[in-house]
């Protein structure tokens, strides 16, 4: 496959994923911040959550000037100058889905580009009247009919493999920092993992419900949400689609059954990955400090990130 | 009734031509409604699926539907018969004529062209005189524009030889009567268009001497006018689409960069200008292209479809002469005749021209798109004017012809059901055997009065129907 054709699947899948991800984080920022609150910023510090994961606070606060609910969430949800924007995540895929509409099937391309018909008419009409959950369910359910189209009508090889490693990559990522911000956002409740506070309860809830793993964990652990049991479900277990393991697990394997041996260097470090969270436990990780083991892990992500970018998509 | 044009689907006296007689039924027998909606489908459907194109000269890139007319054209296959006969024939002679030019220049010895008018001509490729290509073909893919008069005969209007579009069309306009009207497909044996693709993919592989060439459709990229089409093209015939920065040369061959590392091709299927393809040999503003490709080339070591300087044979100051290389190479009688043309760099012509601009068309001798011409008939005076200072300051620029009374076709407009001016484009194919499906893009102005087809100036397509009859 074209190098450059790998590079716009690779991208698409992953602007698609950042979509969903985006999405996923809005709703329950917004929902929380409707939940009463401890006094300590009138839910403004949770809708700040998205700010800060995707490392946006400045560029909101210089253009905004200070946190207000609406204008954040239309900063997140249709603000085409934020190159953050539900919307220009949308409209990147959309544009790499152009340019390989070659190769993937019809299935896919209509329901990408019909996806972005109907943003820019939500785009116009503004969300005032749509509601900015509905939106954000939309756009959910928008990334589930697409991967669906993906699992039902691509052929399995190598345009597959790409769109497979850009959603795992930005996965990986999106579950590290939300878990992360969570975390940080605990501040001193955080410190002790087994806080039982109700407060602590609904962090750890919501963070769940974003990741849809919330269901999950209650068959797992049955018992309430608490920071150890949370990490140890979204870092290190296998069964969980958006743990960080699921996600390297289908990057080791994706790059492993990749033809060619210009790879190596990627599937080496995928392989390397995989295996030392397959042999970590969560104590390990509580031990290092959540948030230290986590940042060494985006970085480390990063670089695979870099990696498949070196030996698949600037090649020969 | 007073009909002054040769309508597609009634004769003179109003009644409906036999072969149109099925669809003529079922038309009457449908409630306009019920076209209005299947029409309003159409569009969704084209929307949704992104058939557009992109408009030049516009900033925002904007992408439009080419409006589809559910009205289709249709051909009795006995008349067919003879267009395809005629198309054949024309890029047949078209073709030797461009091997001539790059070689022995028979034709100009004969004294048949005037050679000013061949080699000094901008379309002529210097590089690729002396060059032998694989079966002698330089225009593996050709479109023809053919128009009927007032008295139904069939004239062509030009050829085009260097990279010829709306096939997609052809075919997508094809899937989309088929799934708004099946019932009209059952009850008619229209002949199918569904295969070009694969005529296209065998073409090509044939203008390499090699047994399975690797063949890649090379694009300008997503903003061309016609993405659309080369995306289409290459996802049916399961090739490569590249850009110019896919591929490199090394040691004068062809690779694109895959992510298995350098893979060799064969033959590029090219939808970009001479101008564009190799920045070292032609213009070297040009990120489109490959530097070296041309080296590659003249090396034989890659198949170029269609081949470097085609645009000499398609130049409208060569189109009053291509009755003559039919004659001249095949020693046969045209079968399909050209629209009778002044050339504006001879004297006599041009003063005829001058004397008689508001009743012609005048047309630039290098201009494509329906850009820089003057339809004398529908030009204000100060156009007409304008173009009389343009056309002494540099006659050989441009040439004439009486404004024909383009056939119309019934068509859906916003008032209903009414005539509108039609051509027809088949499309050639030269491999092993020079062939085309039975069928082709038929464009409709849908502006009432209008002689222009041109998508880029708000034309529409239909469906082409050969039908038994």
């Amino acid at each position: 496959m074209l190098s450059r054709t790998a590079a716009d699947l690779y991208w698409m899948s992953r602007y698609l994923e950042r979509a969903e991800n985006l999405a996923r984080m809005l709703d329950v920022s917004y929902s929380l911040s409707l939940m009463p609150q401890d006094g300590r910023g009138n839910g403004l510090d949770e809708l700040a959550m998205p700010l800060l994961i995707t490392g946006t606070l400045e560029e909101y606060l210089q253009r905004h000037g200070e946190l207000h609910a609406e204008r954040m969430l239309n900063f997140f949800a249709l603000d085409a100058t934020n190159p953050a924007s539900l919307f220009n995540c949308l409209a990147g895929a959309r544009s790499n889905a152009h340019a390989v509409r070659g190769r993937i099937t019809a299935d896919m391309w209509e329901n990408i580009n019909a996806t972005w018909l109907a943003l820019l008419d939500l785009a116009e009409q503004g969300l005032s009247g749509y509601g900015i959950s509905r939106f954000c369910e939309w756009v959910k359910e928008r990334s589930h009919l697409f991967r669906g189209a993906t699992y039902g009508t691509l052929m399995r090889g190598d345009v597959y493999s790409f769109i497979r490693l850009g959603t795992f990559i930005e996965r990986a990522d999106n579950t590290l920092r939300l878990l992360d911000a969570r975390y940080e956002l605990l501040g001193a409740d955080s410190e002790d993992p087994n806080d039982r506070s109700a407060r602590a309860y609904y962090q750890w809830s919501a963070l769940l419900r974003a990741l849809t793993a919330f269901e999950a964990f209650a068959e797992i652990y049955r018992g309430s949400p608490r920071a150890g049991k949370v990490a140890e479900l979204l870092l290190l277990r296998a069964e969980v689609p958006r743990s960080l393991r699921a996600c390297l697990t289908e990057l080791q394997q994706t790059l492993a059954d990749l033809p060619g041996d210009n790879g190596r260097p990627a599937q080496r470090l995928a392989a390397e990955l995989e295996a030392r969270l397959r042999y970590t436990v969560i104590e390990e990780v509580l031990e290092t400090g959540m948030h230290a083991w986590i940042t060494e892990y985006i970085e480390q992500v990063q670089c695979l990130g870099d990696a498949i970018h070196k030996c698949y998509l600037e090649v020969a | 009734m007073d009909r002054q044009f040769f309508d597609e689907m009634y004769d003179a006296n109003g009644v409906c031509r036999p072969h149109y007689r099925g669809f003529a039924n079922w038309l009457e027998n449908t409630p306009q409604e019920l076209l209005a909606q299947r029409r309003r489908e159409a569009d969704l459907l084209f929307h949704r699926a992104g058939i557009t194109f992109t408009l030049y000269g516009d900033a925002q890139g904007t992408e439009r539907l080419i409006p589809f007319d559910i009205i289709p054209r249709s051909i009795p296959a006995s008349e067919w018969r003879g267009i395809e006969a005629g198309c054949i024939q024309r890029v047949q002679a078209l073709n030797l004529f461009l091997a001539d030019i790059y070689h022995d220049q028979r034709i100009l010895k004969a004294g048949i062209i005037p050679p000013e008018q061949v080699l000094s001509n901008s379309g002529y490729q210097q590089v690729m005189h002396g060059l032998d290509l694989h079966r002698d073909i330089y225009a593996h893919i050709a479109g023809v524009d053919l128009v009927r008069d007032g008295d139904g005969t069939f004239y062509v209007l030009e050829d085009n030889l260097r990279t010829p579009s709306g096939v997609s069309y052809m075919l997508e306009d094809r899937k989309m009567m088929m799934r708004l009207f099946p019932e009209l497909f059952a009850a008619q044996r229209i002949a199918p268009v569904d295969h070009y693709p694969n005529l296209l993919l065998e073409t090509l592989k044939s203008s390499s001497p090699l047994d399975n060439p690797s063949v890649v459709v090379l694009t300008p990229g997503r903003y061309n006018s016609a993405y659309f089409e080369h995306a289409f093209l290459a996802r049916e015939m399961g090739v490569e689409l590249v850009e110019g920065a896919d591929l490199f040369v090394r040691d004068e061959r062809v690779f694109m960069r895959t992510t298995a590392g350098a893979k060799p091709v064969d033959v590029i299927y090219r939808r970009l200008d001479d101008a564009f393809l190799d920045p070292l040999a032609f213009n070297p503003e040009s990120v489109l292209g490959v530097p070296g490709l041309l080296s590659a080339y003249r090396s034989g070591n890659v198949v170029l479809a269609n081949a470097i300087g085609t645009g000499v044979a398609d130049d409208k100051s060569i189109y009053p002469y291509v009755t003559d290389m039919i004659r001249f190479y095949l020693g046969e009688e045209p079968i399909l005749q050209n629209v009778p043309t002044w050339q504006c760099r001879k004297p006599q012509d041009l003063s005829h021209v001058l004397a008689h601009l508001p009743e012609l068309v005048v047309k630039e001798t290098q201009g494509s798109g329906g850009y820089g011409m003057l339809v004398g008939p529908a030009a204000t005076k100060a156009e007409i004017e304008a173009f009389r200072e343009r056309l002494k300051a540099r006659p050989e620029a441009y040439i004439a012809q009486p404004t024909l009374s383009l056939s119309t076709c019934p068509t859906f407009v916003e008032s209903g059901i009414a005539p509108r001016h039609i051509d027809l484009r088949p499309f050639v194919l030269s491999g092993r055997e020079t062939r085309l499906v039975p069928g082709g893009l038929t464009r409709v102005a849908l502006r009432e009065g209008s002689l222009v087809v041109n998508s880029s100036q708000g034309g529409g397509t239909k469906d082409t129907w050969v039908v038994e009859d």
